[in-house]
């Protein structure tokens, strides 16, 4: 396989993201977690950048680390008792271990006819979706005008679009009626 | 198609130097006498009383969490706001309803105090 800029970054952003979510689950203060939560979900933007979604990458840092992960933190400092975690391990590791091999071979099989439907040769089609983006910068960008168009077509997503807005209602309603003090 | 974001691979190292060198240079060529009251949580001087670890109001939460819908909301409006003078009357019929749903909640929420930090 060829040593391209592109392929660099990736393993950065793949390592970056890998590596902080193993230091999540291993670090034993939860405000730590977090804090490499935040470092894990910036690699998932990078990601998002290498596959030509730089909208979706801004809202992943706008949203998750901005707003998200800080609510997390603010939910950790909100309890007494959890910002240490004495024991990192229960009985349920081996449990765990399974059900995570389990997920592994199914996403292994899943993704592998995948693979081979795109080319088994990935190198080469790299090679070829390269060449011609030479020719056509904008082969497959979606800018975000298209997705504002996608929003409201009707045969795009418009019921979905407007679906959302009563989730984020329901959600809205149900943040109130949670943090009440009252009926608890 | 990528090559576009080339110049922030040069920012990303920076920031990383920078952050790294300042870190060791301080640690090496600062002066290091730690003592009980140097080492102590600052508090303005204060000798700190009780624990640095306290629990939070469970407002926090709340003003957290509707920023959070609120954030989300917006991000949902840049798209449209792009395109909004092409789509004509129908784009705004469509975000309209979506914004009606939400006054929805947002009346709920003023109705209901979630908007007063004292209950």
């Amino acid at each position: 396989m060829e040593l391209t800029w592109e392929l660099v970054a990736f393993l950065g952003f793949a390592v970056m993201t890998l590596g902080s979510g193993l230091m999540v689950v291993t670090s034993s203060n939860l405000f730590h977690s977090v804090l490499f939560l935040m470092t894990s979900l910036f690699g998932v933007a990078g990601l998002f950048v290498l596959l030509v979604a730089p909208f979706l990458a801004a809202i992943q840092v706008l949203v998750y680390i901005g707003a998200i992960a800080v609510l997390m933190l603010f939910v950790i400092m909100l309890t007494r008792q959890v910002m240490s975690r004495p024991e990192l391990y229960n009985q349920q590791m081996a449990g765990a271990l399974v059900a995570a091999a389990i997920l592994f071979l199914a996403l292994l099989f899943v993704l592998t006819p995948l693979a081979d439907e795109i080319g088994g040769d990935v190198a080469q089609v790299n090679a070829e979706v390269i060449a011609e983006a030479d020719d056509a910068p904008d082969v497959d960008y979606i800018t975000v005008e298209e997705l504002g168009r996608a929003f409201v077509t009707r045969n795009g997503f418009v019921l979905p679009f407007e679906v959302t807005s009563i989730l984020l209602t329901a959600a809205m309603i149900g943040a109130i009626v949670v943090a009440r003090e009252d009926e608890a | 198609m990528l090559d576009v974001y080339a110049p922030v691979a040069p920012l990303f190292i920076l920031a990383i130097l920078v952050g790294g060198i300042i870190l060791i240079l301080s640690r090496l060529m600062g002066p290091s006498k730690p003592h009980a009251r140097k080492v102590a949580t600052y508090e303005s001087g204060m000798r700190p009383i009780g624990p640095a670890v306290r629990r939070l109001p469970v407002q926090f939460h709340r003003v957290g969490m509707l920023f959070i819908l609120f954030d989300i909301e917006v991000i949902f409006f840049i798209p449209w706001a792009l395109v909004f003078r092409d789509l004509g009357f129908y784009g705004l019929a469509v975000m309209g309803v979506f914004f009606y749903v939400l006054l929805i909640g947002l009346a709920y929420e003023w109705f209901a105090g979630g908007l007063e930090w004292e209950q």
